[in-house]
């Protein structure tokens, strides 16, 4: 099986989102940077269905030099190539960043696509379903479940109070969401063998971006709230309060 | 300048946001139809008129009798070729957060997902969505002829405005659908799920065990909640993936979030504290929940919650 697994370098959870005084940037001087962690899900099970089927994973970012960091976490877990589209940022529209790994997956001729549902920095849950569209491919994503038989894929979906069970072809897209897998942490042998592996870099030029970011904000700060007291006995009224006062319940 | 708002259906049934983005896009003060694809349950039409739909397109998809995705947003790209309209207007649910970047692809158009805040300025839209599960927001927008957005559930409301509606009809081809939907399977009987709920009660790791779990069940459906949980209860296995509430998790904006034994680390602040009313109850009064909570009680989580499940069905009766 021929595997592309695209993956995005972002903050880690736990880091403080920072803006720069012009607010038209994330300060990103202090951020730790991590493999998006649904895409350790996508890397994971493309590197089982090679486990399992033979064949080759290869990963593929977008973004500045740091990236890179990223992409030797996902061979340390078990990819095979990688490849890294050089540009100095990524970029706000994801229809640009789509357009750009559509090339490189075009010439892969892959039979599975899996990338993350979404980056958990701009959280746009776009790329699966732009990507669809622009390889005019099968696709799923919020995927939780996936079988592959033959040439058939049957995936279960997360949606709203239940699953929805799809059915396609390879050569496919699947979006990763987390309950697909446990990802694994990468050996000592792993990131040993990922270092020896050459990651290959590609100059990319960059489609007009038509989604565009003027500015951010942080978000409004919540009033401080009230401490109703310091045991059960403060129930009643706090019920009261959310009765009364909140009106919620 | 038209808008089309998608109407979103499942087995039927028209869901909540649609009604939402009608009353939204009613309030945006430029024309505006909805779109109802596929096959809907007979009151579909009434319903929509009853939240101010006064424009309506059925479109009847040849060659597609079931739910694709493909193959509805080939649908949706053609009918906005045909109306010429610049605005699609989507839920930010699982079906309208997959249909609106396929739709967005086909047309090389813009998309802004889960838009929490949209205006109109001319002819151009000026939303405001979260990032970083909220720890920031962005003021974004959008070129291109047409713009594509999907609005977050909960956050405008929908308002009852009866019309009396015209209704469309359309036809529209669908040829090579590529993904097929097999089958809905609906989770626990009667179980809401975090993102639609208005109520949502959530356990961390201050309930011990996944044994104890019982109380914020019994708890939630006294309020009629969903019940969500932390990432350290459901990495620990005590509860599912599709309860978590945070930044790998889902991000919910009910009327009210009740955080029981949830200490409130940053990635779940993210995913929550846009919540209308939050409740925290946590023997630590240093816990950050608090910095983000509007009532707490600091005490010990396994004396108030009983007495919560007590005092509400007091109230009950």
């Amino acid at each position: 099986m021929n595997i592309a697994v695209c993956i995005k370098q972002t903050p880690d959870t736990e880091a403080r989102i920072k803006l720069t005084d012009d607010q038209k940037r994330v300060d990103e001087s202090d951020i730790k940077f991590i493999l998006n962690p649904y895409d350790e899900l996508a890397v994971e099970q493309a590197v089982r269905l090679k486990e399992a089927n033979g064949g080759e994973v290869t990963v593929i970012s977008l973004g500045p030099d740091r990236v890179t960091t990223a992409m030797r976490t996902a061979l340390a877990m078990g990819a095979d190539k990688a490849i890294h589209l050089k540009t100095d940022r990524h970029p706000d529209d994801p229809l640009v960043t789509a357009k750009a790994l559509a090339e490189v997956l075009k010439e892969g001729n892959y039979d599975l696509i899996f990338l993350g549902k979404q980056a958990i920095d701009d959280d746009h849950n776009q790329m699966p379903s732009v990507l669809a569209s622009i390889l005019n491919m099968p696709a799923a994503t919020v995927v939780i479940k996936m079988e592959l038989k033959d040439d058939t894929v049957t995936v279960e979906r997360e949606i709203e109070g239940g699953h929805e069970i799809l059915e396609f072809k390879i050569p496919a897209i699947i979006g990763a969401q987390r309950g697909l897998n446990e990802p694994r942490y990468p050996a000592l042998k792993g990131i040993m063998r990922a270092k020896k592996i050459k990651i290959e870099e590609r100059e990319v030029s960059l489609a007009p971006e038509q989604l565009i970011v003027e500015s951010y904000m942080y978000p409004p700060p919540k009033n401080p709230g009230k401490i109703v007291g310091d045991s059960a006995d403060a129930v009643p009224e706090l019920l009261r309060l959310l009765h009364e006062e909140a009106k919620v319940i | 300048m038209k808008i089309i708002v998608f109407a979103e259906h499942r087995e039927g049934q028209i869901r909540k946001v649609t009604f939402e983005n009608i009353t939204l896009a009613k309030s945006l003060g430029v024309p505006f139809e909805v779109v109802l694809m596929g096959n809907t349950a007979e009151n579909a039409v009434e319903t929509l008129a009853r939240y101010g739909a006064e424009k309506i397109i059925k479109v009847s998809l040849s060659g597609l009798d079931t739910y694709s995705p493909d193959g509805y947003a080939k649908a949706l790209a053609e009918l906005i070729k045909k109306e010429k309209a610049d605005i699609l207007m989507l839920g930010a649910t699982a079906t309208g957060k997959d249909l609106a970047p396929r739709v967005a692809a086909l047309l090389d158009a813009p998309a802004a997902t889960d838009c929490i805040h949209v205006e109109l300025q001319g002819d151009r839209l000026k939303l405001v969505r979260p990032m970083y599960a909220g720890k920031v927001h962005a003021n974004i927008r959008l070129n291109g002829t047409v713009q594509i957005l999907t609005v977050r559930p909960n956050v405008y409301s929908a308002i009852e405005s009866p019309a009396q509606p015209t209704v469309r009809e359309e036809n529209i081809t669908v040829d090579e659908v590529k993904t097929i939907l097999k089958e809905i399977v609906s989770g626990a009987k009667g179980k809401l799920d975090v993102t639609e709920a208005d109520i949502i009660v959530s356990g961390g790791r201050g309930m011990k065990g996944p044994e104890n779990w019982h109380l914020i069940e019994e708890l939630a459906s006294l309020l009629g909640a969903a019940t969500g949980a932390s990432r350290a209860a459901v990495d620990a296995g005590w509860r599912p993936h599709d309860e978590q509430v945070g930044q790998t998790g889902k991000t919910v904006s009910p009327s009210l979030y009740i955080a029981i034994g949830i200490s409130g680390a940053i990635q779940h602040l993210a995913g929550m504290s846009s919540s209308k009313y939050i409740v925290a109850i946590n023997k630590d009064p240093e816990a950050p929940i608090f910095k983000v909570a509007d009532y707490g009680i600091v005490a010990d989580l396994f004396e108030v919650v009983p007495r919560m499940i007590d005092e509400l069905k007091k109230m009950k009766n």
